[in-house]
């Protein structure tokens, strides 16, 4: 590896007109720059080629996410969190609904629990494999791109089979899941499971050695651990700067204490790092997934609630209550009791977290999301500071930007 | 220590069943005074902090363990008094659980110490806050609009402020 100058010290001894020789230039990455994966705009102050400040400058895309949900009915927020960080849809929903269950206090069922715990790996391993792609793209290796999408393209028509919708699947509602996985649809997700650990493998092969790609990424981005969490920072991007939490090992939701997996943890606190540790991640994810399809229970997929879920088709035409029930939850909601929670789970990026708070009616008062990105944008500049322009997109990359956690 | 299913509503019950919590025993030992309310709920340890002394009580906490600063944020309870309730978010890996700091800020002096020299996470959350709900926090390093336009007039997580905006 080179060593780097001192920071101040250029280069390059550049011709500049005189008297602004030792002055740094500002320099615009973005609002839309193909490297920052949405529209992020960085102010970076630079001295030759070195990065001296940096200053992230978002809300260009200021959705006014959370005063919308203020205005809809609980279930009418679920679609919303798609929308949100939509690489990861069903996390989303996930997060959510189990927030509301909380605050309803509803029990589901064993099916429900593992079928989500089954979505939320798959949506896991959808939202690396865009990671790995672009990530791999910004550092100039086109053909692992190609590869992820490829197999990402296998992951969306799962979830287009089970829930109609190839990316805002809101699949997963509050009291359980939308309805029941068609017919052989278990078997699709084993035959992908069966096949998927080779193409980690493949990719692995394309990058892990090449010198290229590994120069590009070791000892860039150091964010060592006690940083990491002064920052706020969650997710691969924590454990690659060696703190061993896992929301799903440490505080288990939705029946992740059923499962065996271990967490990749690495010191190295670099990009090359969370490289490693993400592609640990997803055959992980691999082992989780087959413990599901191994073990699935039988039972319902809804909780037994007419009043908050609405009915199946095909008791609402028989059954003059269920018609009542749907149009009452349609029309007017359902009143959820006052309260507050909080509830975290683990999404591709990090640490996801819904604060919920109820004053009794059918629309949350306060529906406060925290999502990792926007903790993570935090942390860019102490990764990048001292380091080199072109460094800045590695790091970006690394971090995992999406720009719909970022902007509220 | 009390579980999940229990509520225990105010200060005195919550200090008489869930004394040995980490975080309440931190507390008490570094400043009964600024602990003024409590509530248990849903599993849940939400802890009122006087206003003046929430940055000491973060001190406090990260001492105690809770590590992992998770989010700040506030809730509008347009019209009451006090109207803002700022809400912060810390879990601990040591002890595997998140807890709850409220400040009550009323509409007259919307302000509060801001928590970002203690703990650096919180500055962006501080930020979108005060672009939000218009809450301003003493000491920030660079308290300024982040979501909206710097010359925007409103803040749009306001109760009174609609849905569809002003235009």
């Amino acid at each position: 590896m080179p060593t780097l100058p001192e920071v101040g010290t250029p280069i390059l001894q550049a011709p500049t007109a005189e008297g602004s020789r030792d002055q740094h230039m500002v320099l615009n990455m973005g609002p839309q720059h193909p490297s920052t994966h949405g529209v992020l705009r960085l102010v970076l102050e630079i001295d030759g080629e070195i990065v001296v400040r940096m200053y992230p400058e978002i809300g260009y895309l200021h959705t006014g996410i959370e005063k919308t949900c203020e205005a809809k009915f609980y279930q009418q927020v679920v679609p919303l969190t798609d929308r949100v960080d939509y690489l990861g849809p069903m996390n989303n929903n996930l997060v959510y609904s189990l927030a509301v269950e909380k605050l309803l206090e509803l029990e589901i069922p064993a099916k429900a629990q593992w079928l989500r715990v089954l979505l939320s790996e798959l949506t896991r391993i959808n939202s690396h494999l865009i990671w790995l792609g672009t990530h791999a793209m910004d550092i100039g290796a086109l053909t692992v791109f190609l590869y992820t999408f490829r197999e990402r393209e296998d992951l969306l028509r799962i979830f287009e089979a089970v829930s109609g919708q190839r990316m805002m699947t809101s699949y997963i509602r509050i009291g359980g899941l939308s309805m029941e996985p068609p017919l052989g649809w278990l078997e699709r997700v084993q035959n992908f499971i069966s096949t998927f650990p080779e193409k980690i493998d493949e990719y692995s092969n394309l990058l892990t050695g090449n010198p290229i790609f590994v120069n590009r990424l070791k000892g860039i981005g150091h964010l060592s651990g006690p940083d990491a969490l002064a920052l706020g920072v969650t997710g691969p991007v924590m454990r690659a700067s060696g703190i061993d939490f896992d929301v799903r090992r440490d505080m288990p939701y939705s029946s992740y204490e059923k499962f065996q997996f271990t967490v990749p943890v690495s010191n190295d606190c670099d990009v090359w790092a969370r490289y490693v540790c993400r592609l640990e991640e997803m055959r992980q994810s691999v082992k989780i997934c087959q413990q599901v399809l191994d073990g699935m229970p039988e039972g319902p997929i809804k909780a037994n609630a007419p009043k908050i879920l609405l009915p199946d088709r095909e008791e609402m035409k028989t059954q003059m209550e269920a018609l009542i029930h749907h149009f009452k939850i349609v029309t007017e909601g359902f009143p959820v009791p006052a309260g507050e929670v909080y509830q975290s789970i683990e999404s591709g990026h990090g640490q996801v977290g819904y604060y919920i708070v109820s004053d009794g009616g059918p629309k949350p008062y306060r529906c406060h999301m925290r999502y990792p990105s926007f903790a993570d944008l935090q942390a860019l500049e102490t990764m990048c500071k001292g380091r080199l322009l072109a460094d800045v997109v590695a790091v970006i990359g690394s971090i995992d930007i999406v720009l719909g956690e970022i902007d509220r | 220590m009390a579980d999940a299913k229990t509520t225990l509503i105010g200060k005195a019950a919550v200090l008489e069943s869930m004394a040995e919590h980490p975080a309440v025993t931190a507390l008490l030992g570094w400043n009964a005074d600024a602990l003024t309310d409590a509530r248990f709920d849903r599993g849940e340890l939400t802890l009122t902090i006087a206003k003046d002394q929430i940055r000491g009580a973060c001190e406090t906490l990260i001492a105690a363990g809770y590590n992992a600063f998770q989010d700040v944020t506030a809730v509008d309870w347009f019209p009451s008094t006090p109207r803002f309730r700022v809400v912060y978010h810390a879990c601990s890996h040591r002890y595997k659980h998140v807890i709850r700091l409220t400040v009550l800020v009323d509409e007259s002096d919307p302000t509060v110490d801001s928590i970002t020299p203690v703990w650096p996470g919180a500055n962006y959350y501080e930020r979108e806050v005060f672009d939000l709900f218009g809450i301003r926090f003493e000491g920030h390093p660079n308290l300024r609009r982040i979501m909206m336009p710097d010359e925007w007039v409103g803040h749009p997580l306001r109760k009174d402020y609609p849905v569809e905006g002003y235009r």
